[in-house]
């Protein structure tokens, strides 16, 4: 099971053969993931990597069954790889590009509208389930095979998150890098919906940052759906209003988006929030333990 | 990116948006000059002095020093001439400056919109900006211009309206329309406003907007609708695609360092605590801060140096955190994954010795690919590096040499 990706997903690249594209395809293929080709217009009919390249990803999904894609395209033509995608009927689109212009993303996130395509991203740092499929850019050492989901938009503090889980004794089924960007397709609450669903996952760590209101969605959800124990962290506790904190998307709006107003609303809903990210690991340990 | 309203109703004049009519001067004889020529073009009797600084709050702001305020009227050239000299130079204090202020280089000369005429004046409030919960763009306006509006929201929620934009089709004459007859407008007015909301978001659209915001945006009382202020922001994603919204740039509205460091690619954001930190990673960046707070200091920034942390981008980090006085201590936050962790390490000591003489305690934590082999080459280079692995251990060291 898991969530996402499992050992039968076939993946493709798009972008395949630039310098990003390449370099973490071949690291994903080491990874064991079933990588079986890629994309870059007008380079088809090459192989790269060993894998063979096409210049459509219609022509990719006809000719190597590929139902997850990862994009690596620049931040100009990026939506327009996203939406190429779901046209060819891609079952989860991964965007790491970050950088997209969100006008672009307001008619990408559109164009999904009442397809049957999940994006990921973008700005994220992917999904990896565990010693079967990793279809990102984090590294997969960390990754050790556990019953903990875990849930970031931002790519090191996930890295964090499941280092201090496998130090706490603990591993981890999947973590999903949601993306730190204004506009993204997969949501918090979503993304916390596949793993309260799923049967591999015993706990979740569900980390957020400033600005907007996901996470504040995803806790009032968790407070009507809740079966496991939710640790919750917010970064930014100390970033100024108004200033934007690396991500696009990192920029206390108004009262509401404030990391302290993110923290209550999550102790409110019931999740165990950590005041400092070098808790995490121990904390769901703590909260198993305690179930057990 | 934000711009000055002389640029922003420049802008906004090329998609037929009306605005208050103005002339930028950057001297006293330039802003008579422009006071004259404004008088020529467009017959007002009075004329509005206004700081171009990227802040708000100008009209209840003073220079500092002074009695002159961001934004005053002239009711005559002599004056217009002594509150010009008296604004331009100085160092404009308002609510959203902060103590510091901003220098004042340039006014904007404009019109006075308060002319009598056949009927009642009136001001409103609109911005078009992105909702994030729908994904979508959206139209916020009131009839309570002037105002600040997360006041209005507060206090008077009812007053707010909202008209979402659907992205397939794009803004829809209706929705202008309705937009015009919830302010209360009807005949010549009403279909200028339409006309100011279709044209608005046609140059919001095309510019790659992040928000813009018309308070106030007003009635005459001969019924025309224009911007009195027009703040303008662009999406930093979008606007590499408009050099010629690059060019109107002005670095001296940015802090000097924030402005150093993204000549070396540096995400830098200067803050007014006593601990630097150096991370990869936005959010663990943010989580740094915080961690710092925890242990009893106060960061001094943020910075994201990327995920290739070499030699290079620690020493410019280096340089541009230990340009702060305030700093007491430097907290570099790493976890290596892609990157190897002893190569970021050989960075800091190489960083350390190149730079010379570094006052201040550094803790490094670095953890991922090669953590052990990292922490051995920091500890055996004689350098004055606290070393840690665990991110609790570094909390704990960052409490340690602040006390």
């Amino acid at each position: 099971m898991s969530v996402l990706v499992n050992k039968s997903s076939k993946v493709l690249v798009q972008g395949f053969t630039g310098t990003e594209g390449t370099f973490h395809a071949t690291q994903m293929l080491e990874y064991g993931t079933d990588l079986v080709g890629g994309v870059t217009p007008g380079k088809g009919g090459q192989l790269h990597l060993n894998k063979p390249v096409f210049n459509t990803v219609a022509d990719a999904v006809k000719t190597t069954g590929a139902n997850v894609s990862i994009i690596f395209v620049p931040p100009m033509f990026a939506a327009d790889a996203i939406m190429e995608a779901a046209d060819a009927g891609i079952a989860l689109v991964v965007c790491i590009t970050e950088g997209i212009p969100v006008q672009d993303m307001v008619k990408a996130k559109e164009y999904l509208q009442g397809k049957n395509t999940r994006l990921i991203g973008p700005n994220c740092p992917g999904v990896i389930t565990s010693d079967e499929c990793k279809v990102g850019i984090m590294p997969g050492f960390i990754f050790k095979k556990g019953r903990i989901g875990i849930v970031s938009k931002s790519g090191t503090l996930t890295y964090e998150a499941a280092d201090q889980v496998v130090k706490a004794g603990l591993g981890i089924s999947t973590a999903i890098g949601i993306g730190g960007d204004p506009i993204i397709g997969t949501t918090t609450k979503e993304a916390v919906e596949l793993f309260m669903n799923d049967p591999e996952t015993d706990a979740i760590i569900m980390i957020g940052e400033i600005g907007g209101g996901m996470e504040a969605e995803a806790a009032r959800w968790i407070k009507e759906n809740n079966k496991k124990p939710v640790v919750g962290f917010i970064a930014g506790q100390t970033a100024p209003p108004g200033r934007r904190m690396g991500h696009a998307g990192a920029i206390v709006g108004g009262a509401e988006d404030t990391a302290a107003a993110k923290m209550q609303i999550m102790r409110e809903c019931g999740i165990t929030v950590c005041e400092s990210p070098a808790v995490l690991g121990e904390t769901v340990a703590q909260l198993l333990s305690k179930r057990a | 990116m934000n711009i000055h309203e002389y640029q922003a109703k420049d802008l906004l004049k090329k998609y037929g948006v009306a605005v208050q009519e103005g002339i930028v001067a950057s001297s006293t004889e330039e802003a008579v000059a422009a006071a004259t020529a404004l008088q020529a073009q467009t017959g007002t009797q009075f004329f509005v002095i206004k700081a171009q600084i990227h802040a708000g709050g100008r009209g209840k702001g003073k220079i500092e020093g002074t009695d002159f305020r961001g934004v005053m009227v002239a009711k005559s050239i002599d004056d217009l001439k002594q509150k010009a000299a008296g604004i331009i130079g100085g160092n404009l204090i308002t609510i959203q400056t902060g103590e510091k202020g901003k220098m004042v280089n340039k006014v904007l000369i404009a019109q006075d919109v308060y002319y009598p005429g056949p009927n009642p004046t009136k001001e409103f409030y609109l911005s078009m900006l992105l909702d994030r919960a729908t994904g979508t763009n959206v139209i916020i306006y009131t009839t309570e211009g002037g105002m600040d509006i997360e006041d209005v929201a507060h206090n008077t929620p009812e007053k707010l309206f909202k008209e979402h934009v659907d992205p397939r089709v794009g803004l829809q004459g209706f929705q202008a329309r309705k937009i015009s007859f919830n302010l209360g407008l009807s005949g010549e007015a009403n279909k200028q406003m339409v006309k100011f909301v279709t044209n608005l978001y046609k140059a919001y659209l095309a510019n790659d907007c992040a928000m813009i915001e018309i308070n106030p945006l007003f009635k005459t009382s001969d019924d025309k609708i224009i911007a009195v202020d027009a703040k303008l922001s662009f999406d930093d994603n979008g606007i590499e695609r408009h050099p010629d919204l690059m060019a109107l740039r002005d670095e001296s509205e940015e802090d000097p360092t924030e402005v150093e460091a993204k000549k070396s690619n540096l995400n830098y954001v200067k803050l007014d605590g006593n601990v630097g930190c150096m991370v990869n990673g936005a959010g663990l960046a943010m989580a740094t801060m915080d961690i710092i707070k925890l242990s009893g200091g106060e960061p001094a920034n943020f910075l994201d140096v990327g995920g290739t942390a070499n030699a290079t981008t620690v020493e410019a980090g280096f340089r541009i955190i230990l340009s702060d006085p305030n700093v007491k201590a430097i907290l570099i936050n790493i976890f290596g994954g892609i990157v190897r962790c002893d190569r970021v390490a050989q960075g800091v000591v190489d960083a350390y010795k190149n730079i010379g003489n570094i006052h201040v305690p550094i803790i490094v934590r670095l953890q991922g690919t090669n953590a052990s082999e990292a922490k051995k080459l920091i500890d055996e280079s004689g350098l004055k590096v606290h070393s840690a692995i665990q991110l609790k251990e570094a909390a704990e060291l960052v409490s340690q040499v602040l006390a």
